[in-house]
């Protein structure tokens, strides 16, 4: 009877996802335990308080325009065109706005839980990071999104199924890479 | 009539849910943080941590995904004769057993790649014990939740999916670090 998998069935339909995300997680995690990035955890306070949230905001801001979009041109209310159309511009600003307050946000409670748990830290130090990450992953998740989305709905992909991993694989691993990114710039700076 | 794609909307409906979102990711953090000087001298463990959190996330919301179909379809019964029960808890099971098994080997490799000195039995062990616990809470709680949400009426795609994927990603850090803790 259909609807009926076994674990067999189920294994083999989610083992690729599982394993591109696996991937990626290796990608991130070993830009995580480069030498300069362990330098800049030992010298930044706070950087791995925010690196949870970091990551999972990227995925909840740029998956929710992946799934707005998505709909969207399901509902036949955008284009899949790279044209200034009043919808789609609004959704990418939206998002944006999103992507860097959140990233700000994030900033300023790392640095309120550490001053309770009596460590220093450094408030301009830590929005700057979260400023130059946030920035550099917005313009590349949005780029990168509504070109796959655009393409592949052209070409008959359902863009449902293609946001998760997208959003899953470069958020992971261009957040990690863009936080040493900010370190770096922060460092140079202040 | 409110228009569903102007910025201000998107923007107010958005915004809350994100910085709620991120609160509850400090618990993670807190964590991380606590182990910092022994995740600065074993860099297998930093590779470990965003493998764990995202198997933990993409598990659960599949887990989430087909129960919530089941429920849709009539299939889903809380019963622990029932196959479908069976098999997603089993899929779940045999998808960490791959997972964690691989991340294990490839997170030793890196770390010593890295400079690290941690050995492949520890890395193994940690990756795997830390892995299959996180099956089992992905299961339980995905169930839980499902079960939860229709007893209560609400729609489980809404508000079932996110919630769970993030309880799992935070639980996948606490069981990490739990393991990490008597192994290392």
């Amino acid at each position: 009877m259909a609807g009926h998998d076994t674990a067999r069935d189920v294994y083999r339909q989610a083992l690729p996802v599982i394993l591109v995300s696996l991937i990626a997680g290796l990608f991130a995690g070993t830009i995580l335990g480069s030498e300069t990035m362990r330098a800049g955890i030992s010298e930044v306070p706070g950087l791995l308080l925010l690196l949870p949230a970091f990551l999972a905001t990227r995925g909840g801001v740029y998956g929710s325009l992946g799934a707005r979009l998505s709909t969207g041109l399901h509902q036949g209310l955008i284009e899949p065109r790279f044209r200034l159309d009043r919808r789609l511009t609004n959704a990418i600003l939206a998002s944006f706005i999103n992507g860097m307050t959140v990233s700000v946000f994030i900033a300023v409670v790392t640095y309120l839980w550490l001053t309770l748990l009596g460590t220093a830290g450094n408030l301009l130090q830590l929005v700057g990071i979260m400023v130059v990450a946030g920035f550099l992953s917005a313009v590349l998740m949005i780029s990168v999104l509504i070109t796959v989305i655009f393409v592949g709905y052209r070409r008959g992909l359902d863009p449902d199924n293609v946001i998760g991993p997208v959003v899953t694989t470069l958020g992971d691993v261009f957040g990690v890479l863009f936080l040493l990114v900010g370190i770096y710039v922060v460092g140079v700076v202040l | 009539m409110t228009d569903e794609w102007s910025i201000r909307r998107i923007v107010r409906t958005m915004i809350p849910l994100l910085a709620a979102l991120s609160v509850l990711q400090l618990v993670s953090g807190t964590v991380l943080e606590t182990f910092e000087a022994v995740l600065v001298s074993n860099p297998a463990l930093l590779v470990l941590v965003p493998v764990q959190i995202g198997t933990a996330g993409n598990l659960a919301s599949i887990t989430c995904s087909r129960l919530t179909t089941q429920l849709y379809l009539g299939t889903y019964e809380l019963d622990r004769s029932n196959p479908d029960l069976r098999a997603n808890a089993g899929a779940v099971f045999a998808l960490a057993g791959t997972v964690f098994g691989i991340v294990g080997v490839a997170a030793w490799a890196i770390g010593v790649a890295l400079g690290g000195t941690l050995g492949l039995g520890r890395v193994l062990l940690v990756s795997l014990v830390s892995g299959m616990l996180l099956a089992v809470l992905v299961v339980v709680t995905s169930v839980a939740a499902v079960e939860a949400s229709y007893r209560a009426g609400l729609n489980p795609d809404d508000t079932t999916i996110p919630v769970v994927t993030n309880v799992c990603d935070i639980a996948g850090v606490l069981i990490l670090f739990g393991v990490v803790s008597v192994v290392v």
